[in-house]
């Protein structure tokens, strides 16, 4: 939806409308009004055309053109030039020779807003052009992501991405093109950025696939609407202020609500929508004052029209096709990010979308974006139809991810093609094989995506949707009617539901008022209060007036609840086969008949089968079955034709990860598609079952065969009983498959179902869900370590609150509680008082002994350890990689930076990790992955926290960092090879450091400290490789977004716990000449110790205090560590955010202040280099066979 | 529910093109909330119950290869048969309801949601539905445009049109995609057995039939509306001075007019039994073959009026119009396996090297390598490489097998008919 830009692509836009640019690009079109267009006219008729507002042929012959003969199919396209004399510099159709090596930049680490959905676009470009016989030169600081496999590209560079560190790069490697569009946002800055320093002038580079001219013309919002002006398209109206007198003034000529947006502020601070004048000027001023450049641009609110996303394409013959159009259920005001959207349109009449279309075309002709996909983004007015543009993106987004999924059109790999020269028709469409790519897609389904959110990992935000994205990932479901995709895709976002409805939802409970605010204010939850309202008797016209949502929608709605109203006065007993056909055929899961009908799932099932309903599995085709395609990617429908086919092959189903989510992203994906790449290697079959539309894993080439489904047991077990595999592997998707390996696992004991390859029984690959089930479970998990002597802190499980208190007493505080079986670290907190856990147990979890809550002894400035390990069925165990962290102990292990190898654990320490790691695989059966955590205190006593018998979130970046791929090797063992056959038999310590930072989304949940802790929320990672340590850690740092200065002035305020690392911490940056800035504590310690230190009042004290330092730019780095209590909570709160908003690095933990320094140090002596991931391996190989800095125990 | 129409309907199967003027059927409009008609199942503890929210099926689609498809009906109620072709358009229902080349075929679509929009006043392709019946997916329950008039259901039962829904529509898509298309036919009637109603279908044949004589107009009017401001997507230049265009109705679209009405043409359109003298008495600057359901070869006539006009008058033929054209023109045209219907069809314009999106609806074409020398292939389609554009520069003619006016429809080849009026002009001022 968004019309509205979040603050960081605005402070880009911004950026790039520097005045200079402006005014230059503004003589360019004053001076030579359609000039590129003229320049093609080669006869009068079709002069006329060209300036006509919307003409649809603006450029008609302006190449040569093949002469083909008229019986000739694509491929067999002869690309003979004719004698159409234009002057053209441009690239003659058909593939460039003269391009030998690309450069595809990356799209960094995951952030909400630019997700997976780039590793899937960078993925498939890096394929399509290496394919093409290109030499590809890939750079992305994320190591979680598939695209930085070293085997994907030629050069691969998992290193942070600035422009001067690009162009270090760009030296080196000499690529001949670079290919920006694949990388969201942030490659097409940084392309900007080259393209504007001249590094790519420098370095003979081609921008290929978009080029500056159009990039900025879609990203300035000014440019923007001059360009849409110019071809007879509207924007909504606005104006960009300075002051409070000239916003009044732009709201003199535009009516209200308004909608205020400063510039360059984080998290929209200060903007708003303002209804009346006197609103208006409050917010202004606020505004004005919140924006660092005064500035804001006040635009029309077109609150409650619809929204619609349109997909295009274009090729370097000019021809445009239409791949996808997405109708948002939420309406404009809802970032598209955050809306629940459908595809194809459903509320469209053919005039009205054919005027959408013809905008699309004309507007990326206008943009100029010659070759690549783009994504337009309309607001219709339900009133009367009136179309305004809101923006559009000149390269592959999260929206074309979506639509490709929803198509079956791969769209980067046909924008990556088609900027190395193809036209779109001398590409055959990659599902039906023999049309040509040079058509729209013509789906015979409905697709539904559902974003997903995690506000309740970030206490003190608001859960409102706006125009800034918060959602962490999606879920798309695909079904034959709206109700079906909708249902599925509820029950695919594993938020608990089931489905829409058919359960006791909390809205339910809710007050009438209450609910109509949560309809009319935009929420994560608004869909099950639309459930609610509609149960309570709220008619579908109220509830579009409150929520501005389609009646047409909410009718389908309306409908499921009445099919609910129809079930809850059966009993199962008296469904017929036709009423479970018409049930399920809205979308009805097993478990909501069973709330509805008061039965169990298992009696729906059983009922459902002994009635012969089953799913009927449907293909994704792009052509709604006109031409024969033999796809494999399938969903599930209760319609008649089952099309799936499966065959007899061994075969192998991998369950995915689902939506992305805080503690499960792409990390899982990656090792989900590993899985698929090793088993087909092995000879298998492989099926992905997954439903996230971002991911790899369900690109459809990936495996060979897709399932877009939901990964419930229902859908998992129609799915077994359908392809009946030779194994099940759950253990890479992250949490959602391993917790349904038990009941998948009851269900196989259950019906012993034989496999299609006739092999014998299906059965659940790698170690066993007892076995996992022995690792979650505490007190099995207990025995077992009791019995194999590793120690783990001092605990105890606590059924209710008594016990709770009595178990703290008994290990003495501070205490970890945490709920058993979470993910993520959810709702973990640090405890150091009765007090304190007393509230812990009122408000963030309840207790009981169904769900007991897990206290464990703290362990002070421990040093924590992650370990990865391989086991196979045989009993060897393999160390992966054992990896250090930065922060101590106590903070999730997602959200710490760590290193491969170890820097400062003694080798006795690491001698016991081994022994236990490898005791402990062997006892629990593993066979595959294993996870464990370790803790180290300062008297070097290691215990165990936590064991994990699945692939973990480090996988990815232990195997880039030691240079073999776990997952793969993880699926091998599993499918019955041993270490020995892969030649993994030892522990690989590399010879360089790698370092891993996580990335926070701090700044999109305003309101929200900054402070790590043992709940994990960081949304991403990447990685910094270096054979320093110190240089190692900086490149992560940077490549985090974090600018460390080189010098200046660190401001220092230690909590009581941290005080004695004080003097080390002051020393380490006063001897890198920093000065140092503190509050009365901590500067009183330091004057004891004779460091020179700038007493500043703390924030409560008085001013000038340490913000007024942050604003005024006298303070360049923050180390404060929290204690905790009131006066932080507000003060030391307000500072952190401060400094995020100043983009002052805040570091919140004893080792990262030290880390810091010491890369700080190592910037300071030396540049830092760039190093191709190959080259590493290449050494690697090299010095294999000489004797390792550390020694490894070889476990076999 | 068996009323006389169905008799009549037995003898005569497109019969209920003129069944509108039966008055003892009532047509049934269903509205939204369509409740239970049959009895309740014997089930007892059904009864007294909250009612099934949904349609019990009630209708049968029986093909010609033996497969009997249960359904449910909205629109019209009775007996029909027709030939059933699928459309892979997204969007734009209502122009293929009433377009007229659609008739004797039921309309498959593929996109599973109709009826979303309802029915309006602007998007209608001629002034009734004749197509033999709709096959959906999923009827909506609901009506979500600013335009919209009248729900689907209503506007269906009022033309005496039936549909259902609730049919796995791919799995017959993917019948007629394999077999070619198929007869089928469609009963609300419980008392007619299956194999009689298959016994139906294999006694009905499309190949040969003439049904433009059903649709054409019957006697010559003047056209004058343009497409409205609101929708007008080119805004080219027009001339003040019009040119004259007779416009052959082999079953017009009424946007072919309103297109040529928008580029400056004033048009008069005939029936097509409308003799070539009486046109070339009119000496009109142009000619146009419009579009039209069924068989070239059907209608002698019509390649006879045709043949006296070329080299005489500029031509420009648009579907029927095209393969009449190339009929005349002395080639061959012949049955596909399952046609070309939708909205998303890639075209290469020979002369321009550029790819189209194109909006098709035939089941014939012209056979390219019969056609005569001189005659210029200028437009192919390429996902079967058949041929979709004529031209005979020598005699002024030019035709497209697929539909350039669009509605339904991409307007990228909206410059046909900018040809077509360049065409004319030169003509005009070298006479």
């Amino acid at each position: 939806m968004g019309y509205c830009i979040n603050c960081d692509t605005l402070s880009s836009k911004f950026a790039l409308s520097r005045p200079s640019s402006i005014s230059s690009h503004f003589k360019r079109l004053l001076s030579k009004p359609n000039s590129d267009r003229v320049l093609f006219c080669s006869n009068e008729l079709r002069n006329k055309r060209y300036l006509a507002p919307l003409s649809l042929r603006p450029w008609p012959v302006q190449l040569a053109r093949h002469e083909v003969d008229y019986r000739s199919r694509v491929g067999s396209v002869q690309s003979k030039q004719s004698d159409v004399s234009i002057a053209d510099s441009r690239p003659k159709l058909g593939k460039r020779t003269d391009l030998k090596k690309i450069m595809i930049i990356g799209a960094g680490p995951i952030v909400i807003g630019q997700a997976c959905e780039f590793d899937y676009s960078g993925t498939q470009a890096c394929k399509a052009l290496r394919e093409e016989g290109y030499e590809v030169i890939l750079i992305n600081s994320n190591p979680a992501t598939i695209m930085t496999d070293p085997d994907l590209a030629d050069r691969t560079y998992i290193a942070p991405m600035t422009p001067e560190l690009i162009e270090q790069v760009l030296e080196k490697e000499r690529p001949d093109a670079l290919l920006p569009t694949m990388g969201g946002q942030t490659a097409l800055n940084l392309a900007v950025a080259l393209a504007e320093s001249g590094a790519l002038d420098k370095y003979g580079v081609e921008l290929i696939g978009a080029k500056l001219e159009a990039i900025k013309k879609a990203e300035d919002r000014d440019l923007f609407k001059q360009a849409m002006k110019s071809i007879g398209i509207k924007t909504p109206p606005s104006g960009i202020a300075n002051t409070l007198d000239e916003c009044i003034e732009i709201a003199n000529n535009i009516e209200f609500p308004l909608i205020i947006r400063p510039a360059f502020t984080l998290g929209g601070t200060g903007g708003g929508i303002a209804y009346n004048k006197e609103e208006f000027e409050t917010i202004c001023k606020a505004g004005l004052a919140a924006s660092l450049t005064s500035q804001v641009l006040v635009e029309k609110s077109l609150l409650g029209w619809k929204e619609y996303e349109l997909e295009v394409m274009r090729d370097l013959a000019d021809n445009v096709v239409i791949i996808c159009s997405i109708e948002n259920i939420d309406p404009m005001g809802v970032h598209t990010g955050d809306s629940i959207t459908v595809a194809p349109a459903q509320t469209l009449t053919d005039k009205e979308y054919q005027r959408l279309r013809d905008y699309s075309i004309a507007i990326i002709r206008e943009i100029g974006v010659e070759c690549g996909g783009s994504n337009v983004q309309f607001a219709v007015n339900p009133q009367d139809g009136e179309v305004m543009v809101i923006e559009m993106n000149p390269r592959v987004s999260r929206s074309s991810a979506l639509a490709s999924k929803a198509t079956g059109f791969p769209i980067a790999k046909m924008a990556a093609k088609l900027s190395i020269g193809y036209s779109l028709d001398q590409i055959p469409n990659d599902i039906t094989k023999k049309t040509p790519a040079s058509f729209e897609p013509s789906i015979d389904y409905v697709v539904t995506k559902i974003p997903r959110f995690a506000f309740e990992k970030f206490p003190g935000s608001q859960p409102l949707l706006t125009t800034q994205m918060k959602s962490v990932g999606e879920s798309m479901a695909v079904g034959r009617t709206f109700q079906e995709s909708f249902q599925k895709a509820v029950r695919s976002l594993e938020c608990g539901y089931s489905g829409w409805g058919c359960a006791q939802v909390k809205e339910l409970e809710r007050e009438w008022e209450e609910l109509k605010y949560t309809l009319r204010v935009p929420n994560p939850d608004r869909i099950h209060a639309i459930y609610a309202a509609m149960k309570k008797g709220m008619k579908v016209d109220d509830i579009h007036e409150l929520s501005f949502i389609d009646k047409w929608f909410l009718t389908q709605l309306k409908e499921l609840v009445d099919v609910e109203q129809f079930l809850l006065v059966r009993s199962l007993s008296d469904l017929t086969k036709s009423d479970f056909y018409e049930v399920k055929r809205r979308g009805f899961s097993d478990k909501q008949i069973a709330f509805a009908t008061k039965s169990t799932e298992k009696e729906v099932r059983s009922k459902r089968l002994s009635l012969g309903v089953t799913p009927a599995y449907k293909r994704v085709d792009t052509c709604a079955a006109e031409f024969e395609a033999n796809t494999p990617y399938m969903y599930s429908s209760y319609d008649f034709e089952c099309e799936s086919a499966p065959t007899q092959r061994r075969k192998v189903l991998i369950l995915g990860g689902g939506p992305n989510r805080i503690g499960q992203g792409i990390e899982f994906d990656y090792c989900c598609c590993h899985t698929s790449f090793a088993l087909q290697e092995a000879g298998y079959e492989t099926i992905m079952m997954n439903s996230n539309p971002e991911t790899v894993s369900t690109d459809y080439d990936t495996s060979d065969r897709l399932y877009f489904e939901p990964l419930t047991i229902e859908d998992v077990i129609n799915i077994i009983d359908l392809e009946r595999p030779d194994g099940i592997i759950v253990q890479f998707g992250g949490q959602t498959p391993l917790k349904l390996a038990l009941p998948i696992q009851r269900y196989l004991d259950e019906h012993k179902p034989k496999c299609a390859s006739g092999a014998g029984l299906v059965r659940i690959w790698g170690t066993s869900p007892d076995s996992i089930d022995a690792a979650e479970d505490r007190e099995r998990f207990n025995a077992i370590l009791k019995e194999l002597n590793i120690d783990q802190p001092k605990g105890g499980i606590a059924k209710s609150d008594s016990d709770a208190i009595a178990i703290a007493a008994d290990i003495g505080y501070p205490v970890v509680v945490r709920p058993s079986y979470v993910l993520g670290g959810r709702a973990m907190e640090i405890v150091y008082s009765d007090e304190k856990l007393v509230k812990y147990l009122e408000n963030a979890v309840e207790v009981d002994p169904e769900r007991p809550v897990l206290i464990d002894r703290y362990l002070s400035d421990a040093i924590e350890i992650d370990v990865d390990a391989l086991a196979d069925s045989q009993g060897n165990v393999v160390i992966g990689g054992i990896m250090e962290h930065i922060e101590q102990a106590g903070v999730h292990s997602g959200d710490s930076a760590c290193m491969i190898p170890t820097q400062t654990v003694p080798a006795s320490c690491l001698d016991t990790i081994r022994l236990w790691t490898t005791k402990l695989a062997k006892r629990l059966n593993v066979c595959g992955l294993m996870n464990c955590q370790y803790a180290i205190t300062v008297s070097r006593e290691v215990y165990l926290l936590e064991a994990n018998p699945r692939a973990s979130r480090t996988v990815p970046f232990v195997s880039k960092a030691i240079g073999h791929p776990l997952a793969k090797y993880a699926s091998l063992v599993m499918s019955g090879k041993s270490l020995h056959e892969l030649y993994f038999t030892k522990e690989v310590i590399p010879k360089y450091v790698s370092v891993k930072e996580a990335v926070l989304p701090f700044e999109k949940f305003q309101g929200c400290d900054v402070l790590l802790g043992p709940e994990m929320r960081s949304t991403g990672e990447v990685m910094g490789i270096d054979p320093d340590f110190a240089i190692a850690f900086a490149k992560a740092q940077i490549a985090a977004g974090h600018k460390l200065p080189l010098s200046g002035t660190v401001f220092l305020s230690l909590n009581d716990l941290t005080k004695p690392h004080l003097e080390r911490i002051a020393r380490a940056f006063l001897a890198l000449d920093f000065s140092i800035v503190s509050t009365s504590g901590t500067a009183h310690v330091l004057e004891l110790a004779k460091i020179p230190v700038e007493r500043v009042l703390k924030v409560h004290e008085g001013r000038p205090h340490p913000g007024d330092m942050l604003a005024n730019g006298q303070i360049q780095l923050m180390v404060i560590t929290s204690s905790g209590d009131a006066l932080d909570q507000i003060d030391g709160m307000k500072l952190r955010r401060m400094g995020l908003a100043y983009k002052v690095p805040v570091i919140t933990t004893v080792p990262g202040a030290l880390a810091t320094a010491a890369a700080i140090k190592s910037l300071k002596s030396s540049p830092v280099k760039m190093i191709a991931l190959q080259d590493l391996f290449d050494v690697e190989v090299k010095t294999e066979g000489s004797k390792d800095l550390q020694s490894a125990s070889s476990s076999l | 529910m068996a009323t006389s129409a169905m008799d009549l309907t037995f003898s005569n199967p497109l019969s209920s093109f003129a069944s509108k003027a039966q008055p003892n059927r009532s047509p049934k409009a269903r509205a939204f909330t369509v409740r239970c008609s049959i009895p309740l199942s014997s089930d007892g503890a059904a009864l007294g119950l909250a009612e099934r929210p949904w349609k019990t099926s009630d209708a049968r689609l029986v093909l010609e290869d033996g497969s009997v498809w249960t359904a449910k009906s909205f629109g019209a109620s009775g007996t029909q048969v027709g030939e059933v072709v699928f459309n892979t358009s997204l969007t734009g229902y209502q122009e293929i309801l009433t377009d007229p080349s659609y008739a004797g075929q039921f309309v498959l679509m593929t996109n599973p949601h109709i009826g979303n929009t309802g029915v309006n006043f602007d998007d209608e392709e001629s002034n009734q539905c004749f197509l033999a019946g709709l096959v959906i997916r999923s009827l909506s329950i609901s009506t979500s445009n600013w335009r919209c008039a009248e729900t689907l259901g209503d506007y269906l039962a009022k033309r005496n049109i039936m549909g259902i829904y609730d049919v796995d529509t791919r799995a017959i898509t993917r019948r007629l995609r394999q077999d070619g298309s198929l007869i089928g036919v469609l009963s609300t009637e419980d008392s007619k057995s299956d194999k009689e109603l298959l016994q139906l279908s294999r006694s009905w044949d499309i190949v040969g039939v003439d049904l433009i004589s059903g649709v054409s107009c019957k006697t010559p009017y003047e056209w004058i509306d343009k497409t409205k401001s609101d929708w007008e997507f080119s805004s080219n230049e027009r001339d003040v001075d019009a040119l004259h265009v007779v416009a052959y109705d082999f079953g017009i679209k009424h946007n072919i007019l309103r297109r040529l009405a928008s580029y400056g043409c004033k048009i008069t359109v005939v029936p097509s039994t409308w003799p070539a003298l009486e046109t070339l008495k009119m000496k009109p600057n142009g000619v146009l073959f419009s579009n039209g359901p069924g068989d070239p070869s059907a209608v002698p006539y019509a390649v006879e009026t045709v043949k006296e006009i070329l080299g005489k008058i500029p031509v420009f033929g648009i579907c029927m119009g095209h393969q009449l054209l190339g009929q005349a023109l002395g080639g061959k045209t012949f049955k596909m396996k399952f046609g070309h219907h939708g909205g998303n069809h890639p075209v290469r314009n020979l002369r321009s090297g550029h790819v189209e999106i194109s909006s098709q609806n035939h089941n014939y074409a012209v056979d390219a390598a019969s056609l005569p020398e001189g005659v210029e292939v200028t437009h192919v389609n390429l996902n079967d490489g058949s041929c979709a554009g004529l031209a005979y520069p020598a005699q002024n003619i030019m035709s497209l097998q697929y539909h350039p006016e669009a509605s339904p429809g991409p307007h990228d080849s909206d410059y046909a008919f900018q040809e077509f009026i360049e065409m004319l002009k030169r003509v005009k001022q070298n006479a």
